[in-house]
């Protein structure tokens, strides 16, 4: 995978989406953001700060908390030619506004035929490990991805998230875009270090759609997602000093989903497991794995999943980080994989 | 603002046009469905949704309306697409799943979308009046003309996203109007039985946007209150809501069989059809002879015959195609 070089400048998450959303509305002023919060804050989640200083209230519009009316309304100005940026500002939420979002964001294009656009980005936070309870720490990657007509991208470090979101906001369809609150660099809570990474100071992009190996390995193939890619990464570095050598594939996008780069790591090493923060039962692992049978590949063992378990998410730490996935899972389940083995 | 002699002729020639359609429409749909009603079943298979009596809503706007205006309409949408110039071959094609319909069979009677002249429609209650806000938002955003003109049944004025939109539409001042049609009938449950207020033009005031009752279906007077509240959209004054009291003559869609409705209200629907009370209105004031009459029906005739006609010769898309125009 080509990067762009890099200087020397490290970039959290947050940063990073906010430099690509201004750039492009530097280049684009059908670029505009709406959300709750996005304006004079800068956004719950530092996403977007420092934009409404440099473009106003005209195209950084703070909105009523009504997420159906103002996601309706960025399908609609979409259509008319704008290029909304949105933010939903917990995933968790999108039961309120999910009409606006899977059945007209998602199907208006299909609808007309083609004929019409709907160019909008819808960035939402996911993620828990941080006692915010069930209805402020999901992850709900599946959900959007299963559902037609959307896009869907999920950055692990600022570098792709840069990369990724100025992608979405060129491309002319609906891009979901999930960024993962433990991931993002904000004051309020812990961030994953490695997720602070060089970001370039030019504009470029990250293809949607193309997973990347951020990790080379011989024996076996970790596939995640946002923070299931630093599990993965952690738990690599456990089994190299067992001396098991993974390979650490990082999807960034569910939709278009790259089974290629999958597939051909796992004819590879043989052996995969899938790490998902997303609930276990009907999920990216699952998709992952079948699309990985389905086209016949040898395996010397079973795959195994290591994923969020099918409940809602619990409030006490003990229970919360118990049922989180972890490197030590992975490990786990990697032991699992071997005992398997004749 | 009363509208010109050549503007009640063209509110007339389009509810003639409307009306020629849906009756046409509503034949052809039970053909293949008798003697067991099947919904799967004929050449326009799925749901109906027919706007005979609603016509006055459709004309009384749209004759305001060019072009770049935008209207987004609801699962009952023929007349509105009428009305605003949705190309009427492509339009029925569309409703017959052929490859030559607007969206070449994808969408259907309920998701009508003519990008030539800024329609498009849906089938979930109260989705139109977020996506017209957000339309009147760009245009407001680009300082381009138009406004956006959002239909929605007196039912949807009990969703949520109906409120979340007027509230929006009037803080950032919106050049958009809200046109409730107001047929007294949520499929079977009645306004009265579901609604806290009897008008929900009064519902207006908690948004800080003028509220508009017209009782009684009659197209010039929609036609005036509807002149008024675009205009002032134009002037960049906001927006406003419009509630009109139509009829609904046909079922929700076909094949209700509207056990619901009391005996005598659909006799009385017929009494006060607003086309025979317009010809009667364009013969007492402009003389209308019978003749332009029977030349203006033969036209409307053969507008929607010509256009069924179409939609009946049009192939159907390869099944494959289905696969196409998700993502551009």
């Amino acid at each position: 995978m080509t990067q762009v070089k890099a200087k020397n400048r490290k970039l959290t998450i947050a940063r990073a989406m906010a430099e690509s959303i201004a750039m492009e509305m530097r280049e684009d002023e059908k670029v505009f953001l709406m959300g709750e919060d996005i304006g004079e804050l800068g956004g719950v989640f530092g996403n977007t700060r420092g934009l409404y200083t440099e473009f106003g209230a005209e195209r950084v519009k703070d909105t009523p908390i009504s997420e159906t009316a103002f996601i309706g309304a960025a399908v609609g100005a979409a259509s008319d030619g704008m290029k909304p940026v949105v933010e939903l500002m917990f995933v968790d939420f999108f039961g309120v506004c999910f009409d606006a979002i899977y059945n007209m964001m998602a199907k208006n294009t299909y609808f007309a035929g083609g004929e019409i656009n709907v160019p909008m980005v819808l960035m939402t936070s996911t993620g828990g490990g941080y006692s915010d309870g069930g209805q402020h720490s999901q992850c709900l990657h599946a959900t959007f991805a299963h559902l037609p007509g959307m896009k869907v991208v999920a950055p692990s470090n600022a570098y792709d998230a840069k990369g990724l979101m100025t992608a979405a906001i060129r491309d002319p369809n609906p891009v979901i875009f999930m960024f993962h609150k433990a991931l993002q660099g904000m004051g309020w809570l812990g961030t994953e270090k490695e997720a602070i990474v060089d970001v370039p100071e030019e504009a470029y992009e990250v293809p949607l759609g193309k997973a990347a190996i951020t990790r080379e390995g011989a024996d076996v193939t970790i596939v995640g997602i946002t923070s299931g890619v630093h599990h993965g990464l952690k738990a690599a570095r456990e089994l190299e000093a067992q001396g098991v050598s993974a390979e650490v594939v990082d999807l960034r996008s569910l939709v278009p989903l790259d089974r290629e780069t999958v597939i051909e790591s796992v004819k590879k090493t043989g052996r995969l497991i899938v790490v998902d923060e997303d609930y276990h039962s009907y999920g990216m692992t699952a998709e992952i794995i079948a699309s990985v049978s389905e086209v016949g590949v040898p395996m010397k063992a079973a795959p195994q999943r290591v994923a969020y378990p099918d409940i809602p998410i619990p409030f006490t730490p003990v229970m919360e980080q118990w049922a989180l996935p972890s490197a030590d899972k992975i490990v786990k389940a990697f032991a699992k994989m071997k005992e398997t083995e004749k | 603002m009363t509208p010109s002699q050549e503007q009640e002729i063209w509110m007339y020639q389009h509810m003639v046009i409307s009306r020629f359609f849906e009756e046409s429409i509503e034949k052809i749909y039970m053909e293949g469905k008798t003697p067991a009603f099947n919904m799967a079943k004929g050449p326009i298979p799925g749901e109906m949704h027919l706007s005979n009596g609603q016509e006055p809503c459709a004309v009384g706007v749209c004759a305001h309306l060019n072009h770049e205006d935008i209207v987004v309409s609801t699962h009952r949408p023929h007349h509105i697409a009428i009305a605003k110039g949705v190309d009427l071959m492509k339009m029925t094609a569309e409703i017959f799943g052929k490859k030559t319909g607007l969206s070449g069979g994808r969408g259907g009677h309920m998701h009508i979308f003519d990008a030539n002249v800024n329609f498009s429609c849906s089938g979930i209650i109260g989705e139109s009046v977020g996506v017209a806000a957000g339309a009147a938002l760009s245009r407001k955003m680009q300082g381009k003309p138009g406004v956006a003109i959002a239909y929605l049944g007196e039912g949807a004025a009990n969703q949520g996203a109906f409120h979340e939109a007027l509230n929006l539409a009037s803080v950032w001042k919106l050049p958009v109007v809200f046109v409730i049609e107001d047929n007294a009938w949520g499929i079977s449950v009645s306004k009265q039985a579901s609604t806290a207020v009897k008008h929900n033009s009064d519902r207006a005031v908690a948004y800080a946007m003028p509220g508009v009752h017209i009782p009684n279906n009659d197209p010039i007077q929609i036609f005036e209150k509807a002149g008024e509240a675009i205009e002032r959209a134009r002037r960049g004054e906001g927006p406003t809501l419009i509630e009109i009291e139509t009829s609904r003559l046909a079922g929700h869609f076909m094949g209700d069989a509207e056990a619901y409705r009391p005996a005598g209200e659909k006799e009385h629907l017929t009494e006060t059809d607003p086309i025979p009370a317009f010809k009667k209105r364009l013969q007492e004031r402009y003389q209308w002879t019978e003749e332009q009459d029977e030349a203006l029906r033969a036209q409307a005739r053969e507008t929607v015959d010509a256009a069924i006609q179409f939609a009946r010769d049009s192939e159907y898309p390869a099944p494959e195609e289905a696969l196409e125009k998700v993502f551009v």
